[in-house]
Formats: structure tokens, C-alpha cells, sequence
């Protein structure tokens, strides 16, 4: 079979295949930055010392962190429009859209990953800075923003990146609502035209480019944003 | 009234009482030493001055604001009290100028330009103007401390608390910051320094506390702390950190 390898098909799909990882790095990066900052706000909260704000937080990272991402995208798909019907009465009432639905059911994941990775920055950083911050006069939000954050994120960095990966191949489940993404693109080329090999091939190839150029971009940054020793 | 007062105030680690009972003054424009073994809660008495550690029971006014009160604004207070740590605690990822100047924009309002004009002045005056530009992590453990030092200068605060700041210096280092210190000192600022440096203690402190497992155990005037101490465990120690 090796001798009837056919890359033309790529060449035909590639449109096709373009508007599906365009899906893919738009749906990573808008739910990376949803996630990263909703992440952060549940990692606050479950370092705060307030009952109130520590056991919410606890349990949604918990409770999602117990759930297949497959069954939070199709929870949200399903259920919002309900919900939504419920609240407002409208038996007409519309769901908000597969690309949406998957958006929020993504960033929604996404944070409560995030928040255990950021949890764990802050508190690499060493009490020390938060006290002398404090001693400066610095509330909460300043010593946060200033001191705590900025260095727990400087440690975070390749580990931020690594779920952003794994976020990015994840985004294929977004099949399950019909949408689709750059692996259901190269999958239905590969099964429409009965070219398997070739497009899984070549999906791998991809998927190996794009990891090796974010490391080296993260590697990059990290040396960028290290202070000087 | 006294700068700093310390009215029985008794701190517990869960069944573990760090501080029983502790009373004392600071008054303005005096220079307190206060040593004691490693574990005897000297750290803990002075971070309750600027409310970094909460206590239990008993009184703190820090310049008539009672500390422990819910309805004293402790980062206001802070503002005005520096400190000094062991470990220098400047924040790495800024430079030398940027730790001087976050908390003056930050907390004081002070405009970027200003703050700048002051930090330089600091700078200045530790003798480390020429490395402004630098991050923490490129000076020596006596220049961070000088920093650290200045850092704390910058919110011209009304007294300073210093927590054993030499003890983590090359031997070579601790004097440039011990004169730093002893400059402040004969300048009158009120100071409450957690040191074992009885050098230091002898040049300009005007009281020497002693503390054993959490109890004050003596505090007295210099000339009568290394005179005759009146407690068995302060003899001790003295003639432990002295004869060494
Ligand atoms: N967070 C804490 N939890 C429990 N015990 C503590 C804590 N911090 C300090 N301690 C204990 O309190 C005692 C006093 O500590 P510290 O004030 O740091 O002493 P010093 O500065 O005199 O060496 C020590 O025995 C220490 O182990
Ligand atoms: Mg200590």
C-alpha cells in the first residue's frame, strides 16, 4: 500500500484543513486566556482565608476536574438552552451556539486545570515577598499584582504551555456538537476520500511542528522574562 | 506617649504559646535590641508590630493605634513602619529602583518621577546609586540588604524593625550594613532591631531585651544588660554569643 501514497489529497484539503486549524488555535487561545484568568480567581480563592470563597472554589475545581471534558462541552450544548428556556420562559428560546457553548464549556474546564497549576505558583512563591509586600504597606490586590503573581507565573511558564497543548488537542472533541476542528477536518478528508494513512500522516506532522514551535517560543520567553542574575 | 507598646500580649500556635505575656516600650527616637535563642519568638514580637503576625491576647499600640483593633488599617500602618528581614526579601523580578519605587507610587501616590528623585537620594546615601539599573539577583547579600534598607527608607517611615538582619551575610558583609544601621540610629530614628550583633547593641542601643521561650525575660538598660545581667539564662547566652 506504501507504494500508492497519494499527498495530492493534502494538497486538495488544504483550504479545508486551514479553516480547521484556524477552529483549533482560536477555540485554544480564547479558552488558554479565559481559563488562565478565570484559573487564577478560583486559585485566589482557594488560598484566601475565607471559608466562603475557599470551599466554592474547592468544589467546582474538583467537580470538574471529576469530569470528561467530552461531557462538560455536551452538558453545555444541551442544558444552557433549557436552563435558559427555564429561566426566561421562552419556549423558543435558542441555545447560544455551538461555538459558544463550546467556548464556555472549554475556558469553564479549562480553569479549574489552571487553577491547581496556579495554585501551585503562588505558592512557590516564598512567604517572605508577601510579607515584606505587606510591610511596604502594599492591601491584597497590590501585593498580588505585584509581587505574588508576576513570579508565580514566572515559574509556571513551561507547565502554562503543556496544558495549552494538551488544550489544543483536546479541541477535537468538539465533534460531539458538530463543529469542527483540525483533526475532524483531517479525519473527514481522510475517510471521504479513503486516504488514511496520508492524512493521519500528515495531521501528526502538524501536531509535532506546532509543539516543537511553542516550546522553542516558551524557551524564548522564559529566558526573556528571567531577571538577570 | 511611647512610639511602640506592648501591653501583655500572648500569641498561641495552637496549644503552643510563642509569646506569654509580653510588655514594653519603644519611645520615639530609641534604638532597642532584642536577642535571645534561636526559637524564642523574636520574630514573632516584632511582626506583631506591623500586624504581620496576629496575636491572641493583650495590647499593641503601634503610634496610638491599637494593632490588633478590626478597625485600624493595618496597610496605612504599615506604611509607615519599616522593616527589614533576614532573608532581604527584595522582589527579584523588579529592578534595584523599581523595588524603591513601587510602594511610593503604590501606596504613598507619590508620582514616578518623584519617587524615582527619592529612591536615587537612598540609593545615594547606601552608597549603591551606581547600581540602580540592576536586579536584586546581580548584587551581594550586603548590597541587597542596603537596598532592602533603603526600600524601607523610601515611605520615610516613623520607626524601623529590623529581624536579625545580618544574620544571613558573609561575614565580610555585615559591617556595611551594620554602619548603615548605626547611621540611622545616631540620626534618631526609632528602631527595633532583632540582632545578636552586640557590637551594634553596645554602639547605640538604649535597651537590650532578652527573650527565652516567648517570655521577655529581660529588659534593661545597656549599661546594665552588659553589666550584670540579672538572669541566670541571659548570662548564659551572653557568654555563648560572646565567647565564640
Ligand atoms: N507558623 C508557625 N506555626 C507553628 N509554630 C511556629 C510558626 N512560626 C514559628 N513557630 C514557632 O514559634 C517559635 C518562635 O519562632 P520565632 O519567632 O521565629 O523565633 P526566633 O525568631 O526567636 O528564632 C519557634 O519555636 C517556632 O518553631
Ligand atoms: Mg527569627
Amino acid at each position: 500500500m506504501f507504494t500508492d501514497f497519494d499527498f495530492d489529497v493534502i494538497e486538495r484539503a488544504l483550504p479545508y484543513l486551514w479553516q480547521g486549524m484556524m477552529f483549533s488555535l482560536g477555540l485554544t487561545l480564547l479558552a488558554m486566556v479565559g481559563g488562565i484568568v478565570l484559573g487564577t480567581l478560583l486559585a485566589l480563592m482557594r488560598l484566601s482565608s475565607y471559608k466562603v470563597l475557599r470551599v466554592p472554589a474547592g468544589t467546582y475545581v474538583n467537580l470538574l476536574r471529576s469530569t470528561p471534558l467530552i461531557l462538560v462541552i455536551f452538558w453545555f450544548y444541551f442544558l444552557v438552552p433549557i436552563a435558559v428556556k427555564h429561566i426566561t420562559g421562552d419556549s423558543y428560546a435558542q441555545g447560544i451556539g455551538p461555538f459558544h457553548s463550546a467556548l464556555i464549556a472549554f475556558t469553564l474546564f479549562e480553569a479549574a486545570y489552571y487553577c491547581e497549576i496556579i495554585r501551585a505558583g503562588i505558592q512557590s512563591v516564598p512567604a517572605g515577598q508577601v510579607q515584606a509586600a505587606q510591610a511596604l504597606g502594599l492591601n491584597y490586590w497590590q501585593a498580588t499584582l505585584q509581587v505574588v503573581l508576576p513570579q508565580a507565573f514566572r515559574n509556571m511558564v513551561p507547565i502554562l504551555l503543556t496544558q495549552g497543548i494538551i488544550l489544543f488537542q483536546d479541541t477535537s472533541l468538539v465533534y460531539v456538537v458538530g463543529l469542527t476542528d483540525f483533526m475532524g477536518a483531517a479525519s473527514k478528508v481522510a475517510q471521504r476520500d479513503g486516504r488514511l494513512v496520508e492524512m493521519y500522516l500528515f495531521a501528526a506532522l502538524i501536531y509535532f511542528i506546532l509543539c516543537y514551535l511553542a516550546s522553542f517560543f516558551v524557551k524564548r520567553l522564559q529566558s526573556r522574562i528571567t531577571p538577570p542574575r | 506617649m511611647a512610639m511602640i507598646e506592648f501591653k501583655n500580649v500572648s500569641k498561641w500556635y495552637g496549644s503552643f504559646q510563642v509569646l506569654k505575656d509580653c510588655t514594653t516600650k519603644v519611645e520615639k527616637g530609641e534604638v532597642i535590641v532584642v536577642c535571645g535563642p534561636s526559637g524564642s519568638g523574636k520574630s514573632t514580637l516584632i511582626k506583631c508590630v506591623n500586624g504581620l503576625e496576629p496575636f491572641q491576647q493583650g495590647e499593641l499600640i503601634v503610634n496610638g493605634q491599637s494593632v490588633g483593633a478590626k478597625t485600624t488599617n493595618l496597610p496605612q500602618l504599615r506604611a509607615k513602619i519599616g522593616m527589614v528581614f533576614q532573608n532581604f526579601e527584595l522582589f527579584p523580578h523588579m529592578s534595584v529602583t523599581a523595588n524603591l519605587n513601587l510602594a511610593q507610587v503604590k501606596v504613598l501616590g507619590r508620582s514616578p518621577e518623584e519617587s524615582t528623585e527619592k529612591s536615587r537620594a537612598l540609593l545615594q546615601r547606601v552608597g549603591l546609586i551606581d547600581h540602580a539599573r540592576k536586579f536584586p539577583g546581580q548584587l551581594s547579600g550586603g548590597q541587597q540588604q542596603r537596598v532592602a534598607i533603603a526600600r524601607a527608607l523610601a515611605m520615610d517611615p516613623i520607626a524601623m524593625l529590623f529581624d536579625e538582619p545580618t544574620s544571613a551575610l558573609d561575614p565580610e558583609m555585615i559591617n556595611e550594613v551594620l554602619d548603615v544601621m548605626v547611621e540611622l540610629a545616631q540620626e534618631g530614628m526609632t528602631m527595633m532591631c532583632v540582632t545578636h550583633e552586640m557590637g551594634f547593641a553596645r554602639k547605640v542601643a538604649h535597651r537590650v531585651i532578652f527573650m527565652d521561650q516567648g517570655e521577655i525575660v529581660e529588659d534593661a538598660t545597656k549599661t546594665d544588660f552588659f553589666g550584670t545581667p540579672r538572669s541566670e539564662r541571659a548570662q548564659q547566652f551572653l557568654s555563648k554569643i560572646l565567647h565564640h
